[in-house]
């Protein structure tokens, strides 16, 4: 169990500026911004929920609900563009079910678009976790989800294996 | 003082002032979308752009203070096409359906439209799509009108401190709304509607009931009653292009049976009864110093928010239904048996300045056997459109004057629509219980006036009262706290939720002469004066009442029918 009061001691009441700061550390414990959470927040602070909710929304760098085990990045810099990425963004959507920014229900994806990851010579590009597939096609994106899926499972047999043995 | 010229006009400027305020002072107009008199500018629509000389960009003379010597242009070529840009840009993604909206011909984004004479679409592109949050009973709120100009957010958090709605997301994606975008009906709003007057669109407007309404009057099986609040008569007349705060009392009258009414009654009365009943409530508080300092009970707004926030203070709220729920009560209670009617055949309509009233309405405990105290209610805005709809125009309306039991009222009713009046009217009959004299100077000019925070301490009998008033819910805090600390020097508190009391309640004509608002306090205060009673005890039908029905204020009977409870919110928000 995570300490949420241990968040809040470094952070003087009813200051305002503290914000950004204790969210950043809710994420940092917690992955994303659990609401119960920001409602503990508005009260340390003294702030309305909305205004939390609104400083939560508007910077990129928060996530408001937990990420899922493995997270696609679509690249959608230009490069990536003009090789069709916006149609293997369609793609991913259409196999996992979701539209970019959500994660799967079973917590397995999380599915991200990114200005520009950086490898346009290899472009289209999307990286799953720490793995990056460039010159990716339409065709190739089932057998790379039901690869992560795959892995997923023999990890998890693994482990029960170990609890078991 | 400082000087400037603006438009080639000379222009003496008091230090601190903005461009906007000096060329206000001169007569030049400069138009306006996120500025809020009362409150810091903060610049972010760019609509009252001007140039000034040494800067190379267009300047936003609602932020930029005036300065010796500076040249400003609030009408050049380069400042005129940089609006009609900006009004452009806003009208691209709105939904432009003017002619079925319900601000049509009193919008401020169609007024500039019309003023820059946007006559085609020059930018076109994508539109947002936000659902409408009907999720509350008293409002819609509608974020694809919305042109983010924060009227409305700056208004809940700086004027109400209640803060149920921010800006969230960014970019094309940014929208007013309330966290998690679960709707207003589980947000921190109490539905005041402060939002809706600074709205310059439609994006904020009150959940119509104007169909329920003309459904009861159309069905010959209703007997439909009209009641009107005290603070109506002092504002519906704007709408007519009368002077604010013109007395429209008779006309209201007759325009409402002409709709097709069977009785029109006056909310006033109910005033007086609550006068009655809170009175000789606030006295057996006083002498047994039970569950002191006692709130009053009349502002739903209030009420909702001493239930969403501070739960554990509820019992230091009087009992008291609201006025317009007594009167209800008392329609389907003693004047029903009285006329004969079953009370599940009267449809009880109330016209008020509030929205939140409607929810209040719907609240499960202000009904009999599941037959709401008042059936359904109408702001004074959906009255003046139900008017309109039905061809009543008040230049042809004569004079009427309200039904009787329920339409006699005294002065000290009247004053019920603005902050103070509660407590001015519950402290001349408070006054007279206890010494059995009535008061010599009748004015309490201690509790009267615009301030936040009004105090006053009177000696009845020996017995020194401490009363405050509260003129909207953003100062009310502090006052909280001193309760919950056990320190608080007040016996009896008037709070009400909208700046000024119902004169300026959610409900009301909008229009962006604020300041003039104050007129209709006036209005309340003639009435009061030119009244031939100005006690609430001097009420003959609330004698007859009691004589008849009620037996005494405070009495087992009037705690049935008169009489409320409450319940913490805080728990359903926490949820």
């Amino acid at each position: 169990m995570i300490n949420s009061d241990k968040i809040f001691t470094k952070y003087t009441k009813n200051d305002r500026s503290n914000l950004i700061g204790i969210l950043q550390d809710i994420q940092e414990e917690y992955n994303y911004l659990p609401e119960t959470m920001l409602k503990k927040t508005a009260e340390h602070l003294g702030l309305a929920m909305s205004t939390i909710y609104g400083v939560a929304t508007f910077y990129n760098q928060f996530r408001l609900k937990p990420l899922g085990k493995n997270i696609i990045r679509v690249c959608r810099g230009t490069a990536c563009h003009v090789k069709n990425s916006a149609n293997i963004l369609y793609a991913l959507e259409n196999e996992l079910k979701i539209s970019a920014g959500e994660t799967t229900r079973d917590k397995m994806f999380t599915l991200e678009t990114v200005a520009c990851i950086g490898a346009c010579s290899i472009a289209p590009v999307i990286n799953v976790n720490d793995e990056y597939f460039g010159g990716v096609s339409i065709k190739e994106i089932p057998k790379i989800i039901s690869k992560f899926k795959k892995e997923e499972k023999e990890t998890d047999k693994k482990e029960l294996h170990e609890k078991l043995s | 003082m400082i000087n400037l010229t603006i438009n080639n006009i000379q222009v003496k400027a008091e230090e601190g002032m903005t461009i906007l305020e000096a060329a206000n002072s001169v007569g030049v107009h400069i138009p306006t979308l996120c500025h809020l008199k009362e409150l810091f500018p903060t610049g972010s629509c760019r609509i009252c752009v001007c140039e000034v000389s040494g800067f190379r960009g267009l300047v936003p003379s609602c932020a930029y203070p005036v300065g010796e010597g500076l040249r400003v242009e609030t009408n050049s070529q380069r400042v005129r096409r940089a609006r009609k840009t900006i009004v452009e840009l806003l009208v691209e993604n709105h939904p432009e359906d003017c002619l079925i909206c319900v601000r049509n011909k009193n919008c401020e984004l169609q007024d500039l439209s019309e003023k820059y004479g946007m006559r085609e679409h020059r930018y076109v592109g994508e539109k947002k799509q936000h659902a409408i949050d009907i999720s509350s009973a008293s409002m819609e709120r509608d974020p694809a009108k919305c042109i983010l100009c924060g009227r409305c957010v700056r208004t809940c958090n700086e004027i109400q401190n209640v803060g149920a709605i921010d800006f969230t997301n960014r970019g094309f994606r940014s929208n007013v709304t309330t966290p998690f975008n679960k709707g207003l009906n589980i947000s921190d709003c109490i539905l005041c509607g402060q939002c809706i007057l600074v709205c310059p669109t439609a994006a904020l407007r009150e959940k119509s009931s104007l169909k329920v309404v003309t459904a009861a009057i159309n069905d010959k099986t209703k007997y439909t009653v009209v009641q009107i609040a005290p603070a109506v008569r002092a504002s519906l007349g704007e709408e007519y292009n009368l002077p604010i705060g013109t007395n429209v009392t008779g006309q209201l009258i007759s325009g409402l049976r002409r709709l097709g009414f069977d009785n029109v009654f006056d909310t006033n009365f109910a005033a007086d009864l609550t006068i009655m009943e809170e009175s000789a409530e606030f006295i057996d508080r006083f002498t047994k110093s039970n569950n002191l300092p006692m709130f009053t009970s009349c502002c739903p707004g209030w009420v909702k928010y001493i239930e969403q926030n501070r739960p554990e203070l509820l019992k230091h709220v009087s009992t008291c239904k609201s006025p317009h729920e007594m009167e209800g009560a008392i329609l389907k209670s003693y004047y029903a048996k009285k006329m004969g009617i079953n009370p599940k055949d009267i449809f009880v309509v109330s016209i008020m300045p509030c929205t939140v009233k409607k929810f209040e309405s719907e609240r499960p405990e202000l009904a009999t056997e599941h037959h709401p105290d008042v059936d359904a209610v109408l702001t004074t805005r959906e009255l003046v459109r139900f008017f309109k709809m039905a061809g009543i125009e008040f230049d042809d309306l004569p004079e009427d004057e309200f039904d009787n039991p329920l339409g006699e009222s005294t002065g000290a009713a009247a004053i019920f629509g603005t902050s103070g009046g509660v407590m001015e009217a519950a402290l001349r009959t408070a006054y007279f219980k206890l010494t059995g004299n009535n008061l010599q100077s009748v004015e309490l000019s201690e509790v009267r006036g615009n301030n936040g925070l009004k105090e006053a301490s009177f000696e009845i009998n020996g017995n020194k009262i401490n009363v405050a008033v509260v003129n909207g819910i953003g100062n009310i805090d502090p006052i909280l706290d001193e309760i919950q600390n056990g320190n608080s020097k007040y016996h009896f508190i008037e709070v009400m939720a909208c700046p000024g009391g119902c004169v300026n309640g959610g409900g009301q004509p909008i229009h962006q002469q604020r300041e003039k608002i104050l007129k209709r306090i006036e209005t309340l205060y003639e009435i009061d004066k030119n009244s031939v009673s100005r006690f609430s005890h001097d009420n003959l039908f609330v004698k007859k009442l009691y004589e008849d029905f009620l037996t005494e204020p405070n009495s087992s009977k009037s705690h049935e029918i008169l009489h409320t409870n409450y319940f913490n919110r805080k728990k359903i928000l926490e949820q």
